[in-house]
């Protein structure tokens, strides 16, 4: 029989875990890119893959403190967003879409690679970076919550701070996307040339945007691996693929968009394979394997991602006439 | 800023040849184990006594890994799945005047019934005969040029589709995967003759490009969706079709029929018959596509449309029509591709596709999006880039060569080898 508690509290655990959080950061960093801006960053794996190997290297080789790790994740993907962003931007969308694709493949195999292996750990990764970021925690040690909902004393920490950087970054993006600035920047999404008329320059503009958004995907890769291990398999390009089906779901010039449409993604998705998973157990579904019930997400994944742009480009919460799709 | 991109490389460059000149590095005498349950492990030793930073590569199934003897001569590599891979140990990096006896330093490794497999060398004493620069830059040289080919075939077909419907469509690595997934399943499976088993493969591609031709991209057309929600569409159908493939035919890597012929050696040159006619093929088939875009009418109507599609539907064509054939044609070339890359790689795998995508992105824009023959130039170049890059940068960074190349076309030409300067910005 099919234990239908253990897949709802496992679903509902998603809604607050770290996980979620870093893909809703990641997501919104995305949405100043592509949603906002019109840019067709399709490397966000490759700046979340800087902020975790930035923070963990600059911890575990050379020592620094956690602000330190922080800044150098952050100063890497700076350079990293000027790396793509000169030669890209003055050239059609679809040319910074390959590019950055290819960006965050060199950069994961820079960090794959046997020959940095005494930095980067290869494909084994990095892991025990994580005292910094504990030492700070102000909360004593034990067991708080309830229901589904209980953690230890790091896990609240881990919880709090993340969910923290989410809001902050979304009254950030809020407030920026109001000022005089966020309206250069749609006015670039709606017509280039228009804004170029008005003096603006607009590869600086797109260059800044480029910028923010990915500091924002950096320091979603912190997040990220906070809860668990760097792992370089962790940012092959389907994870990009992931954070846009967040962003296309919520809506992609949205700022609440991105962080419920994680919510709604990695509760539904938990619950899918949660119920794949006992339904493969039960035998209701006697055709295939757990190995193969645990595929069908990214399928599902997949089909979504198609429907969503077919059906209901905006999103959930998305305005018909601010499609990032104008061309 | 590109500097620093290139100064990585430049470090990994310097990094890899200090390795292995160095007498003691710092040793990691198990990759991967913590990864992978699969194992296979090894203890190299000359006259009984052990040997230390002794590189030894292990690849298959596109996965690869290298690692370097400890101190107690012992090595160990995780490895992803249970199938057949291919150890070497590099005989530059044994003590002076010991070489691999028997055997030769290069060896098949076969799971039995355990997760662990060992594998061992055959040490003596002797000199080694070294393989010159110049035999070993033939060598990669030829491989290149066959690699470059293989992908020529599915980057015309991108750039074709790209032509003439603006679409950059990411699931043609999964076209790609097709053709070596019903090769692998009607010649293995069901026990057709190679051959045949290929030339059915092929036919099916083509119908893999006209029925999704048929069933999504024609009506979205129809439908005026924009060309970046139709990439986009593209990146999800891609993520679907291949974690259905690996649904159907797991995460292993099988081999076709004849994958596993020996070397022929040509002076300097080593290939398999497999290697010729795959070159052979390919050429062939260039060719044609050459002379069916340059001399027929439906390959100028093609040209037309991807000039420019409203001029050619005023002038009478039947754009819809070329776009059909052009989808047919593309998912043809793309399952012939990705026979000759299961041969080239070697192995079927539900990724394979995936894995050289990039590449055929990058031959296309190198050569000019939209060009066919510019993707042709694009493929050799990348195809011999990504072999000659061997010489120097270490293999598991072979791919990122390519990659940087094609961000500093972009930088210095952006509109691509043959491509024309207003089609971009």
């Amino acid at each position: 029989m099919i234990d239908w508690g253990a897949i709802f509290s496992n679903a509902a655990v998603e809604l607050i875990s770290p996980t979620t959080a870093a893909y809703a950061l990641a997501a919104l960093g995305l949405a100043i890119h592509f949603g906002y801006t019109g840019l067709l960053n399709f490397g966000q794996a490759g700046f979340m893959a800087l902020g975790a190997y930035g923070f963990a290297i600059s911890t575990l080789s050379f020592g620094f403190p956690v602000w330190g790790a922080v800044l150098v994740g952050i100063g890497a993907s700076v350079i990293f967003a000027l790396v793509l962003g000169i030669p890209t931007l003055r050239l059609r969308a679809d040319y910074l879409a390959i590019v950055t694709i290819a960006a965050a493949e060199i950069v994961r195999l820079l960090f794959t690679t046997n020959t940095f292996q005494a930095l980067t750990g290869s494909a084994n990764g990095l892991s025990g970076y994580k005292g910094g970021f504990s030492d700070l925690n102000p909360i004593p040690e034990g067991r708080y919550g309830f229901g589904p909902f209980e953690y230890n004393e790091y896990d609240w920490w881990l919880r709090i701070v993340a969910w923290s950087i989410v809001v902050l970054a979304c009254l950030f993006t809020w407030q920026i996307m109001r000022s005089p600035w966020g309206r250069v920047i749609k006015g670039i999404r709606e017509d280039e040339d228009a804004v170029r008329a008005l003096g603006k320059n607009v590869y600086s503009y797109k260059m800044q945007s480029l910028i923010l958004g990915g500091a924002f995907g950096t320091i979603a890769g912190m997040i990220f691996v906070l809860p668990r291990a760097v792992v370089p398999s962790n940012y092959q390009t389907s994870l990009t693929f992931f954070i846009y089906a967040i962003l296309l779901l919520g809506g992609a010039s949205t700022i609440l968009g991105p962080v419920i449409g994680s919510m709604v993604f990695w509760v539904l998705l938990s619950f899918f394979s949660g119920f794949i998973a006992r339904a493969v157990e039960a035998g209701w579904i006697p055709f295939i394997t757990s190995i193969q019930a645990g595929q069908l997400r990214f399928i599902l994944v997949g089909v979504a991602i198609m429907l969503i742009v077919i059906f209901r480009p905006q999103g959930i919460f998305g305005n018909k006439k601010e499609l990032a799709f104008v061309k | 800023m590109l500097v620093i991109l290139l100064g990585l490389l430049f470090a990994a460059l310097t990094m890899s040849t200090f390795a292995t000149l160095s007498a003691s590095p710092a040793h990691a005498d198990e990759v991967g184990t913590d990864l992978y349950d699969f194992v296979l492990s090894g203890n190299v030793q000359f006259d009984q006594k052990p040997l230390d930073g002794v590189l030894i590569t292990v690849k298959g199934g596109g996965y690869e890994a290298s690692v370097k003897t400890g101190v107690d001569g012992k090595w160990k590599v995780g490895v992803p799945e249970k199938g057949t891979f291919i150890v070497s140990l590099d005989e530059d990096t044994l003590p002076q005047g010991v070489i691999v006896a028997k055997g030769g330093s290069t060896t098949e490794a076969e799971f039995g019934l355990t997760k662990v497999k060992a594998v061992n060398f055959f040490l003596g004493e002797g000199v080694r005969t070294t393989v010159s620069f110049f035999d070993q830059f033939v060598n990669r040289f030829v491989n290149g040029l066959n690699f470059g080919l293989l992908l020529a075939l599915a980057a015309i077909g991108l750039s074709l589709i790209f032509g003439t419907t603006g679409l950059s469509n990411f699931a043609h690595a999964e076209m790609i995967t097709f053709g070596a997934l019903m090769t692998l399943l009607f010649s293995v499976t069901l026990g057709v003759p190679i051959w045949l088993a290929i030339i059915v493969a092929i036919v099916l591609s083509a119908g893999l490009g006209w029925s999704l031709d048929a069933v999504i991209w024609k009506p979205l057309r129809r439908k005026g969706v924009g060309l970046i929600p139709l990439m986009i569409v593209s990146i999800g159908l891609s993520l679907a079709l291949r974690y259905l493939f690996q649904l159907f035919v797991g995460g292993g890597t099988s081999q076709l029929p004849g994958s596993g012929l020996a070397d022929m050696k040509l002076g300097p040159i080593r290939l398999s018959v497999i290697d010729l006619a795959s070159m052979g093929i390919s050429i062939v088939v260039l060719l044609a596509v050459s002379y069916f875009l340059l001399r027929t009418r439906i390959g100028k109507a093609t040209r037309a449309v991807s000039d420019n599609p409203s001029l050619a539907s005023a002038s009478g064509i039947d754009v819809d029509g070329v776009i059909r054939i052009v989808w047919v044609l593309g998912g043809a070339l793309a399952g012939l591709s990705g026979i000759l890359w299961a041969y080239f790689r070697p192995g079927v795998s539900w990724d394979m596709g995936f894995q050289i995508l990039l590449l055929v992105f990058a031959a296309v824009t190198l050569g000019g999006l939209g060009t066919a023959f510019g993707a042709l130039i694009g493929s050799i170049i990348v195809g011999l880039f990504v072999e000659l890059s061997t010489l120097w940068l270490p293999s598991d960074l072979k791919y990122v060569g390519a990659l940087v190349v094609l961000i500093l076309v972009l930088l210095l030409r952006p509109q691509g080898i043959l491509g024309r300067k207003e089609r971009i910005g």
